[in-house]
């Protein structure tokens, strides 16, 4: 094989975050009540777009989750590879994560941002902005300037969007088509005036938007820093995508942990009641009686210790940095558990005096399978509510714990550390501002969609709400 | 109402005993003092006998739990848990990694923590209800809908983007305010407006869609249909029932932080570089100084139960039906 496959601890988490996420699916698809709510998420019009624009940067940091050493050479039967890790996604982006620049370069532009002295041939020292090595390469050989190759760009990509969002198109109406067993055109109709319980129109103008600036930014990657550059020449653009793994990687695995402790104690404690129920509730009055912020950083001051103690344990930087990413949300997931668990052990108490589950006690019902089956389904809403909810506060987090120094790893590429950087960007003079406006952006959109999903999921899953 | 405020204090020891055990194990347990003497000391390269000395002069050269050297009662207190972990209960923090008095720095630094968060809250309340009012005032119309989105839209705004924007805009561009930095006295006031501007800012969106959801669930109740009614206008009802009636949860959700309030905002004050004591923490961290966040820990444990049982009193003020009990 020309490469090796690597699998991080976050990447085997990721991967098991997303069968988990398939099985829930399968699983609520099955059962009628959840998927009616499913479905009233999918008729909000909020609820498709953000859940769209979650499924992009989800893509991305699926393709980011993939990572593999290449293979550099084979002598005499030992094959050498590459020390560098790299990811699906550096692949996809090729020339991006590789050329760097000297320094800072603003977006789109052609020469650096700072003078500097050159000594020409004849001897005079003059000032001037260097040319940057990447940006540009292509526009002497072609013979264009700027703007025309900017515009022939956009047209090219703007066309390719049209094409593929055509295809959409064409697929959506089948899809109607085929929902409804009506002909094409009616279905065809149906979606461009609008009339339709899930909004397709709306879908496909958000999506034909999406396609569009993603098939410009792509295209404008190849050839310019469509964000420029930061510090030491790394492209913004590429560092943000980079980051969004990070970003998700938080907001995700940080509920895989602390689901589990939620679901089982919150449970047990309102099913059994008594001794449990104590134990249970002063473990967590205990923990969330810590101030979060505090809590979580002693417990990463305790880890730095130890990765600089036993640095024996960890092969290369990156895995160090997996592992400090991989403490960070176990951590997070502790101080979190509680907020949860304190919700469902109250639902459980008020679910077990209910008269199906009296009934099933009645005829003679294990416990455990009361609790399974009669249960875990009707506070399964509860769960879902809190999952999404959290996601969105827990990127936002990500950025504020990295600039405590309790976040992730400095050499990891995240948000919070592009907005740690940014604070002495702008403190320079004439002022770098678009490392932090790209990662301002691309969280802002996450968090955005995150929290309009949110929403649209508490109206769709909770009770309360429907009456 | 004193013996049960009495037996919710004794409530509370377990719970701090519980904090206090899980501090120890992380900062003794998982990391032994000779850890902590070599990151105070500059990793690699030490030799054993600067981190005997230092553990000496730190006082972390004792067993952990059990001391067989010792004579009679002092087997157990000269210990690590005893004189790092069990005196805290006295609140007598000791002495930080650097040498200095931490009750003194905390003394001190408590008033510049106060002197923020505290126009921060009652300024933010103020502006979000008045908000969160007119949401409701103008309920399922375009306006409520669009206030709304807002909302969203400020909460998705990470805090510290709010931080370095204000900085920027104001304290940079506009030159209105000095962009960080603090004095005593007066002069404070030119040194808090930023931030407590920056503060009220950020906590809009998150505040007014809490009161709005208050407000909402007030208005479906049977009162608001009777005042209705009797032909009360909507004004009347809005200010006069409503928002009553409404004070009982806004009331317990505030009264909860305030003794939070000590412990200042770690972002805020760090930005603007507020000697508080959420610079105080920060600075712990960065220069990992253990003691002090132990300190902290303990102190930020403390100041949230007394929270939780004010909560509890303010109910049977604000609400004459619950009785404590």
């Amino acid at each position: 094989m020309p490469f090796k496959l690597v699998i991080l601890w976050t990447d085997g988490l990721m991967y098991l975050l997303v069968v988990s996420l398939v099985f829930f699916l399968i699983w609520s698809l099955r059962r009628l009540h959840i998927r009616r709510a499913w479905r009233q998420v999918m008729c909000n019009g909020f609820g498709v777009i953000s859940l769209g624009i979650i499924l992009l940067y989800l893509s991305v940091g699926l393709m980011d989750s993939i990572h593999f050493r290449l293979l550099l050479d084979t002598q005499n039967g030992t094959k050498h590879y590459s020390v560098q890790m790299e990811s699906l996604l550096d692949l996809a982006l090729s020339p991006l994560g590789e050329d760097e620049e000297k320094t800072y370069s603003a977006p789109f532009a052609l020469t650096l941002y700072s003078q500097e002295t050159q000594i020409k041939p004849d001897g005079v020292h003059s000032r001037i902005y260097p040319k940057l090595k990447f940006s540009g390469q292509d526009l002497l050989k072609e013979n264009k300037t700027k703007g025309q190759d900017i515009v022939s760009r956009i047209i090219d990509s703007f066309l390719w969007a049209f094409f593929l969002w055509s295809m959409g198109l064409i697929v959506a109406t089948y899809i109607k088509a085929r929902l409804n067993a009506t002909s094409w055109i009616v279905a065809f109709k149906c979606i461009a005036k609008g009339y339709s319980k899930v909004p397709w129109r709306l879908t496909l103008v958000v999506f034909g938007l999406l396609l569009f600036i993603i098939m410009a930014a792509l295209n404008l990657a190849q050839e310019y820093h469509i964000l420029g550059t930061n510090k030491v020449g790394q492209d913004v653009f590429y560092l943000s995508l980079k980051s969004i793994r990070t970003g998700l990687i938080i907001g995700t695995l940080t509920t895989l942990i602390m689901l589990p402790f939620a679901l089982f104690l919150g449970t047990m404690a309102g099913y059994f009641r008594g001794i449990v129920d104590d134990v249970i509730q002063y473990l967590y009055t205990t923990l969330s009686s810590i101030p979060g912020v505090l809590l979580i950083a002693a417990a990463i001051l305790s880890l730095q210790i130890f990765i600089s103690n036993h640095p024996h344990y960890f092969a290369t930087m990156t895995e160090r940095a997996d592992i400090r990413l991989l403490a960070l949300c176990i951590i997070l997931g502790i101080t979190s558990w509680t907020g949860l668990c304190r919700v469902l052990r109250g639902e459980t108490l008020k679910l077990r005096e209910i008269e199906y589950v009296q009934a099933a006690t009645a005829l003679g019902v294990g416990r455990f399978k009361i609790i399974r089956q009669h249960l875990l389904p009707n506070i399964m809403h509860l769960v879902v509510i809190a999952v999404v909810l959290d996601f969105s506060m827990l990127v936002l987090a990500e950025a504020v714990l990295t600039y405590v120094g309790v976040g992730v790893d400095p050499t990891t590429m995240s948000w919070g550390n592009m907005i740690n950087s940014a604070r002495l960007e702008l403190a320079r003079e004439p002022v770098v501002w678009w490392p932090l406006m790209a990662a301002f952006g691309f969280m802002f959109t996450l968090v955005l969609a995150a929290n309009l999903f949110s929403d649209a999921v508490r109206d769709a899953f909770d009770p309360r709400i429907k009456g | 109402m004193f013996a049960y405020v009495l037996r919710r204090m004794i409530y509370a020891i377990p719970v701090l005993i519980g904090v206090n055990i899980i501090t120890f194990l992380l900062f003794f347990m998982v990391n032994t003092p000779d850890d902590m003497a070599r990151a105070q000391l500059g990793d690699k390269y030490v030799t054993q006998q600067a981190i005997e000395r230092w553990k000496v002069d730190h006082g972390y050269n004792k067993p952990l739990f059990y001391n067989q050297t010792d004579e009679g009662m002092k087997k157990a207190t000269d210990t690590l848990f005893f004189q790092k972990s069990l005196k805290l209960f006295s609140f007598d923090f000791g002495r930080s990694d650097s040498g200095r008095d931490i009750g003194h720095d905390i003394k001190q630094r408590m008033w510049a923590s106060l002197a923020i968060a505290v126009p921060i809250m009652l300024i933010g309340i103020l502006i979000n209800i008045t908000f969160a009012m007119l949401m409701v005032f103008f309920r399922s119309t375009y306006l409520d809908i669009s206030g709304v989105v807002f909302c969203v839209i400020l909460m998705s705004v990470s805090s510290l983007f709010y931080i370095i924007g204000g900085q920027y805009l104001i304290g940079k561009l506009l030159r209105l305010v000095p962009i960080s930095g603090y004095a005593g006295g007066l002069d404070a006031i030119k040194f808090i407006i930023l931030p407590v501007v920056v503060g009220v800012i950020s906590g809009i969106g998150a505040g007014s869609r809490w009161y709005r959801s208050i407000f909402l669930e007030e208005m479906g109740k049977q009162y608001v249909i009777t005042a209705r009614a009797k032909g009360l206008s909507e004004i009347t009802v809005l200010f006069k029932h409503v928002l009553k009636n409404a004070s009982i949860p806004i009331i317990t959700g505030v009264v909860v932080i305030i003794p939070s309030l000590f412990m200042g905002s770690l972002l805020l004050e760090s930005f603007f570089g507020v000697p508080g004591l959420g610079s105080y923490v920060i600075d712990a961290i960065r220069q990992q100084d253990f003691a002090i966040v132990r300190a902290m820990v303990f102190l930020g444990t403390v100041l949230y139960i007394i929270g939780l049982i004010l909560t509890d009193l303010a109910y049977t003020w604000v609400d004459p039906r619950v009785r404590l009990n």
